[in-house]
C-alpha cells in the first residue's frame, strides 16, 4: 500500500538519511529507529506528505502523494510530536473537532467513550499534564477506525504502562483488521517483535 | 468540504470566545489609537471632521495588524496546523476559513464600533454609512493580506515586526481608498468609484489567494517542520 523509493532528506545542510527503500503491504508495522535527531520525524513527516523529500518519492496504491493530497490525508492518522490538542478547549471539543478535520461528523457517545477508554478527564486541556495531553490525542486513535494508515511519531512518550499496554492493543488490533502502522520509540514495547524496522 | 471549512470557523471562534482579552485587546487599541489625536490636536471641529476617515482608517490597519500573528502561531505551536493541513480539506479551504474567522474576530468589531468613533470626531451623520460600508468592505482585504505575511513570518524570530514591514506597504491602496470614499462623501461627492474599487479588491484578494493556496510550496510549513522555531 505505502512505497518509499530511495528517499533522501536534507535539513539544514546536513543529510539526514539517503537511499532510503521499503514497502508496507496492509497488516504490516514499520518501526524507525534511530538516535535523537537522525530524522525519525522528518521521515514521518515525509510519508504524510507534510515535508516534501530532497529527493526519491512516496507513493500511496501506486499513486505519488503528492498528486492524491487530501484523498491520501484521508486515509490516514497522523500523530505528531505536539499532541495537537489546543489548551483552550476540553478534550471532548478537542476530539469532535479533530474527526470534523477528517471530515467525519462524530457521534458524542462514540467520543466520550474513547475518552473514558483513556481515562482522559473533561476538563480544559491547559490543566492535564503531559501524560493526559498524549493520551487526549491518542483518544483519535479509537475515532479513526477505518482509516488504513498510522503514522504515530513518538506515540509512547510520556505515557503509564497502562496507557502503553493499551496503545499497543489498539495498534495490533488495527493491524489485524488490515491497516498498516508506521511509528518511531525510543522505548521497548510489545509490538516490536512483530514490527520491521527501519535504522536511520 | 464546506461542512470541514464551518468546523475551522466555528473552532477558532470558540477560541476566541475561551481568549476573549486577545478580542478586547485588539478592539481596544483601535478606540484609544482613535481618541489619541483629537486630544493630540486639540478640538478644533473643522479639522477633526477632516482627517477623521484617515486616522479611524490608519487606526483599523494597525488593530487588525495586532492579531495578525496569532493567526497561525498557535496552531503552529501546538502542532494543530499539521492536522489542518493534514486534514480533509485542501489547504486554500483552510486558509480561507482561518481567515474568515480572524475577520469576524478582528474586522467586523470594527465596523461595528467605528460610527462611534466618528461621533468623537463630530463627523456627519451622514457619513457613518460610507464609513462603516468601507470598512466593511476593506478589513476583509486587510485579513486576507495579512494573512499572507502571517504565513511568511511563521515559526521566524522577531516575527511580529517582520510582519508589519511586510503587511503595511500592501495595506496602503486600502488606506487610501478606504479614507478617500469617505473624504468624497463628505465632500458632497459620490464615493461609489472608491467603494466599487474597495470591492473589487477584496475579490480580487480572494481569488488570488485561492490560487496562492493551491500551490503547497508557497507556505512554509509544509516544507519546515515545527521544531525549528521551538528550539
Amino acid at each position: 500500500m505505502l512505497e518509499a523509493t530511495e528517499l533522501e532528506c536534507e535539513r539544514g545542510g546536513r543529510t539526514l538519511f539517503r537511499g532510503l527503500s521499503f514497502a508496507l503491504a496492509a497488516g504490516d508495522v514499520l518501526r524507525v529507529a534511530g538516535l535523537n535527531g537522525s530524522g525519525k520525524t522528518s521521515l514521518l513527516r515525509i510519508l504524510c506528505g507534510l515535508l516534501t523529500p530532497t529527493n526519491g518519492e512516496v507513493r500511496w496504491r501506486q499513486t505519488r502523494i503528492q498528486a492524491l493530497r487530501e484523498e491520501y490525508s484521508r486515509e490516514l492518522v497522523y500523530l505528531g510530536h505536539a499532541p495537537a490538542v489546543k489548551d483552550d478547549l476540553t478534550p471532548f471539543e478537542n476530539l469532535c473537532i479533530a474527526c470534523r478535520l477528517m471530515g467525519v461528523e462524530p457521534r458524542k457517545e462514540a467520543v466520550s467513550w474513547a475518552l473514558s477508554a483513556f481515562a482522559v478527564p473533561d476538563v480544559p486541556v491547559r490543566k492535564l499534564s503531559q501524560g493526559q495531553r498524549r493520551r487526549a490525542a491518542l483518544a483519535r486513535l479509537l475515532m479513526s477506525d477505518g482509516v488504513p494508515l498510522w503514522l504515530l511519531d513518538e506515540p509512547f512518550a510520556a505515557l503509564d504502562t497502562a496507557a502503553v499496554a493499551y496503545t499497543e492493543e489498539l495498534i495490533e488490533r488495527h493491524l489485524a483488521a488490515g491497516g498498516s502502522v508506521v511509528y518511531t520509540t525510543h522505548q521497548r514495547t510489545g509490538i516490536d517483535s512483530r514490527a520491521r524496522m527501519v535504522q536511520l | 468540504m464546506i461542512a470541514v471549512a464551518r468546523a475551522i470557523v466555528a473552532r477558532d471562534l470558540l477560541l476566541a470566545l475561551r481568549r476573549r482579552s486577545d478580542v478586547a485587546t485588539a478592539l481596544l487599541f483601535f478606540i484609544i489609537v482613535a481618541s489619541l489625536f483629537p486630544l493630540g490636536i486639540g478640538a478644533e471641529p473643522n479639522l477633526l471632521r477632516g482627517i477623521a476617515p484617515g486616522v479611524i482608517w490608519v487606526a483599523a490597519l494597525l488593530s487588525s495588524m495586532l492579531s495578525l500573528g496569532r493567526l497561525f502561531a498557535g496552531d503552529h505551536a501546538d502542532g494543530t496546523l499539521e492536522q489542518l493541513v493534514l486534514g480533509a480539506a485542501p489547504l486554500g479551504v483552510v486558509v480561507a476559513a482561518k481567515t474568515a474567522a480572524h475577520w469576524l474576530v478582528s474586522g467586523l468589531p470594527l465596523v461595528l464600533i467605528a460610527p462611534l468613533i466618528a461621533l468623537q470626531y463630530d463627523l456627519h451623520a451622514d457619513l457613518y454609512g460610507v464609513l462603516a460600508l468601507s470598512l466593511l468592505l476593506g478589513t476583509p482585504v486587510l485579513s486576507i493580506v495579512g494573512a499572507i505575511g502571517a504565513a511568511l513570518t511563521l515559526g521566524l524570530r522577531g516575527g511580529g515586526v517582520l510582519i508589519s514591514l511586510l503587511v503595511l506597504p500592501l495595506y496602503v491602496p486600502v488606506l487610501i481608498l478606504g479614507a478617500g470614499s469617505v473624504e468624497m462623501a463628505a465632500a458632497g461627492l459620490s464615493a461609489q468609484g472608491q467603494l466599487l474599487l474597495l470591492g473589487a479588491m477584496l475579490m480580487v484578494a480572494r481569488h488570488s489567494r485561492r490560487w496562492r493556496s493551491r500551490r503547497r510550496c508557497a507556505f512554509p510549513w509544509s516544507s519546515s517542520p515545527p521544531q525549528k522555531s521551538t528550539r
